[in-house]
């Protein structure tokens, strides 16, 4: 079987948690025997070295063709990179960094802040349309270039691409849903970006979700049918020994750690209001929040006036190693996300062998056993948990002894069996 | 003649409210009264009252010929007192037709057998008088939280005087023998048990109403059908279950009243059945052997022992830090700290942080009120750490004080120990330095800087054989002085 697959760049590019997962289920993909997957990406070609570029079109469509090798794939892969300037971005800093590319390169960017919230009210609004659509018109070129069975899809800014595809080739689409709006905007969705979620899910002959929690809201918000989504959890790629740098830690104090964009989806004011409580009653206990967001100058205001700036620190966006890094300082994590889709990184800080807590608005809470899960508004509850992990020890023993097990049997290899089963159903059909 | 014994357990665990980390040191009251009321007089509308209310009829029925026990533990009575009179009214109707027993255990359902025999004893002889002065009977069979037993655990049980005690039928104690007869204590064969015959219990607390069960329906003539194909030498059947499961494990809409009704009589239509109650087993019969238990077992779960309860790290630490506090609660002798102390030690806490059920099932999720085992750790050690607190105040020792004397003897170990390095470090320099100047060179003719880590070499031989001990500690902290300022000029050199 042949998967025409519309992904995103694979870590370290540029590409945030879709770019990583993308990765690793291709990579589990790989595994299985009589599976080829052709990778399609969007690509702002710039700087790079020009010389391996070969133009699959006769067309003026520029694509360069790759085949390439990577580490922990059994098979190697095509990969189609489409010169277009559709790049989900992460953060601000993020996108000021390809910013400055951008004026190099000639390129320009698009802020589509893939789990951000993306204004549209400014001059990019309409350009981004219309990259999407031409962006589809290259994958319609492109299925008509290649045979394959089926096509796959990741996120709103590729169905386009996808229902292109099947339109010239009348292969089945499948769709992954890694976000919908409601998660990224907090509720106030916008129209444009809903109607081609829609349009995609609609045209999709399945649908795949990351959870649940993200599958009742293509049903109940998109109003699809429920027999037509199913749901596929992510995982984690296996830590290796060579990545985890062995820091010691500068304090003495016991770390906790908020790790992501300090936006109002992954509720970076209940961490501090739970902060507050906990440092009333406790000492020998920091708080970290690394990231940065909009909400950043809100929340360092609300620090500053419970008073508590002596124990709270923010260490700006972190990335690579330095994630790694804060993790292995680390005696907590917390996530409390509002609304998380999935959630992949409470899943990195228990491979290096870090308690969490979680939200149960997180698709993550819906797999974890070994993670202690409250309510996003239950601060009393955050708090309580904080408390008694820090305090109470054998507790994170625990989560040291069993959370580590659980999260390596989180593996890829498994979600790509799943897909394979969905492939499998939508042939049938 | 086959004897076949009714046992049942009576407890409703005394749960705790919510206790955040902030309510330590604020508030010293730690129970759901919600809760604890109206599960129990659910509980006892549905369960123990419409089941007495059988029990009586059966024994004004069948007179002499009708026989049943029960083990009420102290935490239930303490409930029926608070919240439902009435059961204790008709257990002391039940006591009063003389055809009942009422067996022994610890006052507050708890594993403390375990854990302490002293205060094992101590919560035996307090359920023992309060059951005589309900029922106006002394118990002399006794049986243990959870059928908890071992060997030491039945020894210690007839050092206090009882005759009998109830356990489970353990499949991986019992290998090819049969629990249908009577045992003796490995160590003390004075103590008679009664092994429980799990399979056909359980045919009736957990298998009566499951409609996936190839013996569904099960009806009182099946039940007694089966009794009456037992292999015909054995003596004694132990029908051993929670006094819950009529009514409220199994609802009275599934038939288990009319069941439990119908039974005696299917049973006593065979004359080679009659019923006893388990002292009158232990005198009536004659034991067939010793039963070797040197592990604990329980009659819980598949594998009968105490993973449930003390199976992992959490529990083992709560447990730990609980039986920690032992002493300085008998000193405080404080009636509300008693009090606590008591319900603090109910089984049932401990039960609710298993991570068993995470793979084990519905039997653990269906008494759990809390929303993980994790969360119901945090709220236990709150309750505890706030406990501990009361009880060191009532004793005097203020947690202040003992936590700076820990601190300082550690910061003196710490403080030691560095010294010690600085020491290594410097011995170490001088053997690079040492090792080309003194050869072929007398000893007076060593040159000065070698000989400042000489003394420090002194000072480290004098710190060391004595920093083994934590008390020996401070004596090397008093030394660190001259070793520190031998250490330093030495380092400056």
């Amino acid at each position: 079987m042949r998967v025409l697959m519309f992904g995103w760049e694979f870590p370290p590019h540029i590409s945030g948690g879709l770019g990583t997962a993308c990765y690793g289920l291709t990579r589990g993909m790989s595994h299985i025997p009589d599976l080829d997957v052709i990778f399609v990406v969007p690509k702002a070609w710039g700087d790079e070295d020009q010389s391996s570029l070969t133009l699959l079109s006769a067309e003026s469509f520029p694509v360069r063709k790759k085949f390439v090798e990577m580490k922990g794939f059994l098979k190697e892969m095509t990969f189609l990179e489409v010169h277009s300037r559709i790049v989900p971005y992460i953060s601000p800093e993020e996108y000021s960094r390809a910013g400055k590319k951008r004026e190099e390169g000639g390129g320009v960017y698009f802020n589509t802040e893939h789990i951000g919230n993306f204004k549209f009210t400014g001059k990019y609004g309409p350009d981004l349309f219309q990259e999407i659509a031409n962006y589809a018109l290259v994958a319609g070129v492109i299925a008509d270039d290649h045979s394959f069975d089926i096509i796959h899809a990741h996120d709103w800014l590729t169905y386009p691409a996808g229902i292109a595809a099947k339109a010239v080739s009348g292969r089945p689409l499948v769709i992954h849903v890694h976000a919908t709006d409601f998660d990224r905007s907090g509720g106030s969705v916008n129209p444009g970006v809903f109607e081609i979620e829609k349009r995609g899910m609609e045209a999709a002959d399945m649908i795949i979700a990351v959870s649940n929690l993200t599958r009742n809201t293509v049903i109940e918000k998109y109003g699809i049918d429920p027999a037509k989504v199913v749901t596929v959890y992510n995982a984690v790629e296996p830590l290796e020994i060579t990545d985890r740098p062995y820091f010691s830690k500068p304090l003495k104090d016991k770390i906790v750690t908020f790790l992501g964009r300090i936006t109002l989806q992954k509720g970076p004011e209940f961490f501090v209001e739970a902060a507050n409580k906990v440092l009333r009653k406790s000492g020998n206990v920091r708080f970290v929040m690394a990231g940065s967001g909009d909400m950043f100058p809100r929340i360092i205001r609300r620090a500053a006036s419970l008073g508590i700036m002596d124990r709270f620190h923010f260490t700006g966006f972190l990335r690579g190693v330095d994630v790694n890094h804060m993790f292995a300082i680390s005696d907590l994590y917390v996530m409390p996300s509002v609304s998380e889709p999935f959630g992949i990184s409470p899943l990195e800080a228990m491979q290096s062998n870090v308690p969490v807590i979680i939200s149960y608005q997180s698709g993550v809470s819906e797999i974890l056993k070994h993670a202690i899960k409250v309510d996003f508004w239950d601060i009393d509850a955050m708090a309580d948990a904080i408390y008694g992990i820090l305090h109470y020890n054998a507790l994170s023993e625990m989560f040291k002894k069993h959370g580590k097990t659980e999260v390596d049997n989180l593996k890829w290899e498994n979600s790509a069996q799943h897909v394979k089963q969905v492939y499998d159903s939508v042939m049938a059909k | 003649m086959k004897t076949i014994c009714l046992y049942f357990q009576v407890h409703q665990p005394f749960r705790f409210r919510r206790f955040r980390f902030f309510d330590i040191g604020e508030s010293s009251y730690y129970y759901d009264d919600y809760s604890n009321e109206s599960i129990m007089k659910k509980v006892a509308g549905r369960g123990y009252l419409p089941a007495n209310q059988v029990m009586l009829e059966l024994i004004e029925k069948y007179g002499e010929r009708f026989r049943v026990a029960w083990s009420v533990s102290g935490i239930a009575l303490d409930q029926f007192e608070l919240y439902a009179p009435e059961v204790l009214e008709s257990f002391r109707k039940l006591a009063a037709t003389g055809q009942v027993e009422f067996l022994a255990e610890t006052y507050s359902h708890s594993l403390v057998s375990l854990a302490d025999p002293e205060e094992f004893r101590a919560q035996v002889a307090e359920h023992s008088e309060r059951i005589e002065a309900l029922f106006g009977v002394k118990p002399v069979v006794f049986r243990n939280t959870e059928l908890v037993y071992s060997d030491d655990i039945g020894a210690m049980v007839a050092d206090m005087g009882y005759r009998a005690m109830l356990t489970e039928g353990a499949k991986h104690i019992l290998g090819w023998k049969s629990p249908n007869y009577l045992y003796y204590n490995a160590i003390n064969p004075r103590l008679k048990l009664l092994l429980k015959n799990y399979k056909l219990s359980d045919d009736i607390a957990f298998r009566f109403s499951d409609r996936g069960w190839g013996e569904w329906p099960l009806t009182a003539e099946k039940y007694a059908g089966w009794l009456k194909n037992l292999d015909k030498n054995e003596e004694v059947i132990n029908l051993f279950m929670d006094y819950e499961t009529f009514g409220e494990h199994q609802w009275a809409e599934t038939g288990i009243f009319e069941f439990l009704r119908a039974l005696p009589g299917e049973i006593l239509r065979h004359k080679e059945f009659r019923f006893a109650t388990p002292s009158e087993v232990a005198s009536d019969l004659e034991p067939v052997a010793a039963l070797n238990v040197p592990y604990p077992i329980s009659w819980a779960d598949e594998e009968r022992d105490l993973s449930a309860w003390l199976g992992n790290d959490m529990q083992n630490e709560a447990f730990t830090k609980l039986y920690g506090l032992k002493e300085m609660v008998k000193k405080s002798n404080d009636p509300k700290i008693l009090t606590d102390w008591r319900y603090l030690q109910v089984s049932d806490h401990f039960y609710y942080m298993s991570t068993k059920f995470f793979s084990d099932g519905e039997v653990h999720k269906y008494f759990n009120p809390y929303e993980s085992p994790y969360d119901a750790f945090i709220n236990y050690m709150n309750v505890l750490s706030d406990f501990a607190n009361r009880v060191k105040e009532a004793v005097g020792v203020t947690e202040t004080e003992k936590e700076l004397l820990q601190r300082k003897l550690k910061e003196k170990d710490e403080q030691v120990e560095k010294l010690q390095a600085e020491i290594n470090e410097l011995l170490e320099k001088r053997r690079l330095i040492a090792t080309p100047v003194v050869e072929g060179v007398e000893d007076d003719e060593t040159p000065e800087p070698v000989k400042a880590p000489n003394k420090a070499k002194s000072a480290a031989s004098a710190v060391k054989p004595r920093k083994k001990t934590a008390a020996a500690g401070k004596t090397a902290a008093k030394n660190k002085k001259p070793a520190s300022s031998s250490s330093k000029s030495a380092g400056k050199r």
